[in-house]
């Protein structure tokens, strides 16, 4: 039923993550709908052979988010925040800018060069 | 009901060239423990004192809230127990070992015992002698499962198995999870599966235990920096960091206690903190404590 979460043993982010980060996309595409039920920790853990303290620290992470909200007794649902997809897709914006603005450090790039190769790579994906 | 599924304190075993000192751990139910250890570091003593198949020189150990080795009948009966060096009969067929086991266990499963032997793809009327090392380790471990027992203590269960069939056996481990009464411990130098499936992990070297932890805390405190020092600068005195190795203006430290306060200590010589996987993080450890000991 959740075949489609995979854990890669070559990725080097934590399984948690890993795992946060799949529920995340299948929010943001619409997949999963606010209100939507989420699998029971012992379940997911089940169904994907990963230990249920891992299921446990993705929820709880994703709890601490707003992306989920957690009824004790009754379960985890996706939560129902107007935008939420947005918000997420914002999140990761952020993120990838920030390690590029790290990668672009550690090569000792200005903040001019960074900003000039961000237009060239906005204009290479505009010829496409 | 409530109890720990398993407690050892302060559990002492002397043999003439090896000794258990100072053991103690816990195991509650619903958990996973994985028990990590080089060879003939005292995994498998371990397990048998928590069986009752050997009795500590000195601490207590208590299993599903009986004490052992005394009560170990009672405890017995709620529990499956599988090792490497379990043997079945070899002129008898598997059929002929799950008659026997459910003869002596009531609580035996028929139904969830017939659905291993498909998952397993092993042949009931098979003898034990002709089954390879793979079949060999997943009979014995039907044999344990289809009891259906509150607690499986699993001694290097994943051994001799090819990819395929590791992936059957650890499936099914997971599937016992469901049940948030039961819980396994399981040892095991393959890092791996303990990395996937097990929600503690108790790490063992030369008959002492070295740490024991949650497994989402393990892979959060553990962190290599790498560091590049330009001539003239050094570091600051550092707290919990050992391992450290210089090449030139590059230095790679160790740490079991990773935090944003670490790195600020650091400064901007930081090039890159990184993640370590469960295999690492034992070898550090281990390392470590040996130099710790002075040995």
């Amino acid at each position: 039923m959740y075949s489609g979460i995979n854990i890669s043993q070559t990725d080097a982010r934590p399984m948690y993550l890993q795992i946060m980060e799949q529920i995340r996309a299948r929010i943001a595409a619409g997949d999963w709908p606010s209100g939507k039920e989420l699998p029971s920790i012992r379940a997911l853990a089940a169904a994907l052979n990963v230990s249920v303290i891992t299921i446990k620290r993705a929820y709880l992470d994703l709890e601490n988010e707003g992306v989920i909200v957690t009824r004790h007794g009754k379960g985890s649902f996706v939560a129902d925040v107007n935008g939420l997809a947005g918000e997420l897709q914002e999140e990761r914006l952020e993120e990838h800018l920030t390690r590029a603005v790290e990668i672009g450090q550690s090569l000792g790039l200005s903040e001019d060069d960074l900003a000039a190769r961000l237009r060239r790579a906005q204009r290479n994906l505009g010829k496409n | 009901m409530d109890h720990k599924h398993i407690e050892m304190r302060g559990v002492r075993k002397s043999y003439r060239f090896f000794t258990l000192d100072d053991l103690s751990l816990s195991l509650e139910p619903g958990e996973v423990m994985g028990f990590v250890g080089p060879n003939g570091a005292g995994k498998s003593t371990t397990l048998k004192l928590a069986m009752g198949f050997i009795a500590p020189d000195a601490g207590e150990i208590s299993v599903l809230g009986h004490p052992m080795p005394e009560a170990q009948a009672a405890a017995k009966r709620d529990i499956g127990y599988v090792s490497a060096e379990m043997r079945l009969l070899p002129h008898a067929t598997l059929g002929w070992h799950m008659e026997f086991v459910k003869s002596i266990y009531p609580e035996w499963d028929g139904g969830y015992a017939a659905t291993l032997v498909k998952r397993f793809n092993l042949r009931p009327e098979q003898n034990a002698r002709s089954l390879s090392l793979g079949e060999h380790v997943k009979a014995t471990l039907l044999l344990a499962l289809a009891r259906r027992p509150r607690l499986l203590v699993l001694d290097e269960p994943t051994t001799g198995l090819d990819p395929v069939a590791r992936h059957e056996v650890i499936s099914e481990f997971m599937d016992v999870l469901r049940d948030d009464s039961r819980s396994i411990l399981f040892s095991s130098h393959n890092t791996v599966d303990v990395e996937r499936i097990s929600d503690r992990l108790t790490f063992i070297d030369r008959g002492r235990i070295v740490d024991s932890s949650n497994k989402e805390d393990f892979l959060d405190r553990w962190r290599r920096i790498h560091v590049k020092l330009p001539a003239g600068t050094s570091l600051p005195e550092l707290p919990n960091v050992f391992g450290r190795v210089n090449d030139g203006q590059f230095v790679t430290l160790t740490t079991n206690q990773y935090s944003e306060g670490l790195r600020a200590l650091i400064g901007p010589h930081v090039r890159e903190v990184q993640r370590m996987n469960l295999e690492e993080i034992f070898v550090a450890n281990v390392m470590y404590h040996r130099e710790v000991r002075g040995s």
